[in-house]
């Protein structure tokens, strides 16, 4: 499997502020306050769930995310606590 | 009888709700435009039935104020039956707040908006499989144009007036993981995706998103809707400004200038054209500007585009929405700061939400710096505006230290407006003024006329001359800025008055202007905005932030007015 070595960590798994755009990736699981997990719930993101990243904004900002068609817009320290696992087909 | 609209944030619902009603609920294209909820009575078939329309919530186990007050209303109220409004193009997370209603003993219709953006997007929904799968009626709905509201509300009537079928229990799950999962399957069977006819929402987002263009696009349609905003008024503004001076000269040789006849006389015509001339002007281009920008769901790119460079301002992400709705009215800003849990949070948001200039200010703003200055310093107090927010919202995150928490944002597809909506919409602003300040700025005026007819305004100006001293203005500015709380448009309304000039020029430099707008968009916010802050937060909250605000205006008072008498020599 390709590993980019400066962002791969947690056993192959990537932070979702780190994925390029345009790559879709799984949710693998949430770190930090479980609050945060429970908001993203109500968003309709769980572990396990396909994610497209759209595009990222300048300055550090949100990722903008697709999940079934409905685009979301996750606070860079958001993203950051979110591990993801690319599909292998899908590295660039 | 009693129908409850419940649904996502975003599907539509005070769409539906304002189509049936009238216009009496904010609508936006954004999430959390609705915090509590509003009641209207509907004539069906004869009938007389309550619609009441619902904040936006995912869940019924929601945790912030507007989502908590979903489940408060469901067990406090008689409600007959529920009508779960769904946006057809999200319909898998619709579906999970779907499949938490079916357990609630309630007659339930689905009813299935923006069927028109779905089909746009190639997407084939089966209604009734669903139906049959949830086993409660599904109707196809677009609330935007009016279509299929009708049949719901038919349907509703008639599922209300029939017992709850018992349902089916294996689509009842406590679990949100497991709901989560149950809809994913749910909607798979039931959306086939055909051919997406267009894609020129990513075509446009490419530009408007973009790490460059995307921020020269920011500058250019915000240049532009000043320009039209201030182009528009000021076409208005002048050649009326000048009827009823010649007007408010008449009536003065008439009733000889010293009478109090005569000064009320002028007074209740300084309220009127004051009105008329400098403030509709410039606000029905405002709101008119600010509401397409609303629909079509340009606020949300923005809060994307600046999350963070606020950020790195000290700024809470989450603040955007109460920050935006800030520039329509600050009374609305500071009731949104309800989506967000944290009571430190909404104190943040709401302090920085009455520092933003609303359209009240925007007339003081546009009809004293733009009309004197010319329009790129008031573009110039709005940057100062912002930068004056920011820190204070460095300032207030390092007293009240918390991680910031990040923001978590729904990007709305683009929506055409429609131009019944915006002008409904405008029209519901505007009439706010016309109704609740404009016969204040009337009564103030007169009232201004009895204490210039006994002399006694001057006690008012001493008491407020430390601070006008201290900023260089003179004396007689005392009164309008006390009236100024009352409504702020009548600081501009009555400076004229008090000032004894029908042009500010005569009495005022342009830094005195400067200095007096800038302050007048800082201090104290105006009595509404009081009162929705002791409602959100309690008294000692409003006073703290009241005082707060004197003290930013003071500092930007002073400020302004040492830069300015450098610059404008």
């Amino acid at each position: 499997m390709l590993k980019d070595v400066n962002s791969t960590e947690n056993n192959g798994k990537t932070r979702l502020s780190e994925i390029k755009n345009g790559i879709q990736v799984r949710i693998a699981s949430f770190e930090g306050e479980p609050d945060y997990r429970l908001k993203l719930n109500r968003y309709g993101l769980f572990q396990g769930d396909l994610v497209r990243v759209v595009r990222h904004a300048p300055f550090d900002g949100p990722v903008l995310l697709e999940v079934r068609g409905m685009e979301i817009a996750l606070g860079r320290g958001i993203a950051a606590n979110i591990l993801v696992e690319v599909p292998a087909c899908d590295l660039p | 009888m009693r129908f409850a609209l419940i649904g996502q944030p975003n599907c539509g619902k005070s769409t539906l709700f304002n189509q049936v009603a009238g216009y009496r609920a904010e609508t936006g294209n954004f999430s959390g435009t609705t915090v509590t909820f509003t009641e209207s009575k509907v004539r069906l078939n004869g009938r007389v039935v309550q619609v009441v329309d619902l904040p936006g919530t995912f869940t019924l186990n929601g945790t912030n104020p507007a989502e908590a007050e979903v489940s408060k209303y469901l067990t406090s109220h008689e409600v007959d039956a529920i009508i779960n409004v769904v946006d057809a193009t999200h319909l898998t997370q619709g579906l999970e707040l779907t499949l938490e209603l079916l357990p609630v003993d309630r007659p339930l219709v689905v009813a299935m908006n923006m069927m028109d953006e779905a089909s746009r997007l190639g997407l084939n929904i089966d209604g009734p499989a669903l139906m049959s799968r949830l086993g409660v009626s599904v109707m196809p709905l677009v609330a935007s144009r009016g279509h299929g509201i009708k049949a719901l509300f038919l349907k509703t009537l008639q599922v209300a007036e029939t017992a709850v079928p018992p349902r089916d229990q294996t689509l009842v799950v406590q679990d949100a993981l497991q709901r989560h999962r149950l809809a994913g399957q749910l909607a798979e069977k039931i959306i086939s995706q055909g051919q997406r006819r267009v894609s020129w929402r990513d075509r446009l987002d490419d530009i408007l998103l973009h790490p460059l263009f995307g921020y020269l696009a920011l500058v250019v349609i915000l240049s532009i809707f000043f320009q039209i905003v201030y182009g528009f008024g000021k076409l208005i503004e002048a050649p009326v400004l000048v009827i009823f001076n010649a007007i408010s000269s008449q009536v003065a040789s008439l009733f000889g200038t010293s009478s109090l006849m005569g000064e009320l006389t002028v007074g209740l015509i300084q309220g009127v054209s004051g009105g008329i001339a400098i403030v509709l002007p410039y606000l029905i281009p405002f709101l008119f500007g600010l509401s397409i920008l609303e629909d079509v769901g340009y606020l949300p790119r923005i809060a994307f585009l600046m999350d963070g460079l606020m950020h790195r301002l000290g700024l809470h992400g989450k603040a955007i929405v109460p920050f935006i709705l800030g520039y329509g009215c600050n009374v609305p800003a500071v009731m949104s700061t309800r989506i967000l849990e944290e009571r430190k949070d909404r104190i943040i948001a709401s302090t920085l939400a009455v520092l933003v200039p609303c359209a009240a200010r925007l007339s003081v703003v546009f009809g004293l710096v733009a009309f004197y200055l010319g329009p790129s310093w008031a573009l110039g107090i709005y940057l100062f505006n912002i930068f004056v927010i920011a820190l204070t919202g460095r300032i207030l995150t390092k007293l009240l230290p918390e991680d910031t928490p990040g923001l978590i944002l729904e990007m709305p597809a683009y929506r055409i407006p429609t131009l019944k909506n915006v002008v409904n919409k405008t029209w519901f602003r505007v009439r706010e003024f016309i109704v609740e300040a404009w016969p204040l700025l009337i009564v103030g005026s007169l009232l201004l006329a009895v204490l210039v007819y006994y002399q006694l305004s001057s006690y008012i100006d001493v008491l407020v001359r430390p601070f006008t001293w201290l900023l260089g203005l003179p004396a007689e500015t005392g009164v309008p800025l006390i009236f100024g709380i009352f409504r702020k448009e009548l600081s501009l309304i009555m400076l004229r008055q008090a000032l004894g000039v029908k042009d500010f020029s005569q009495a005022l430099t342009y830094l005195q202007m400067l200095v007096f707008t800038v302050f007048v968009v800082f201090y104290v916010p105006c009595l509404a905005t009081l009162s929705a802050l002791r409602r959100e937060l309690g008294w000692r909250s409003m006073l703290a932030v009241s005082a707060l605000t004197v003290v930013i205006a003071m500092a930007a008072g002073l400020l302004v007015r040492g830069l300015g008498s450098i610059v404008l020599r």
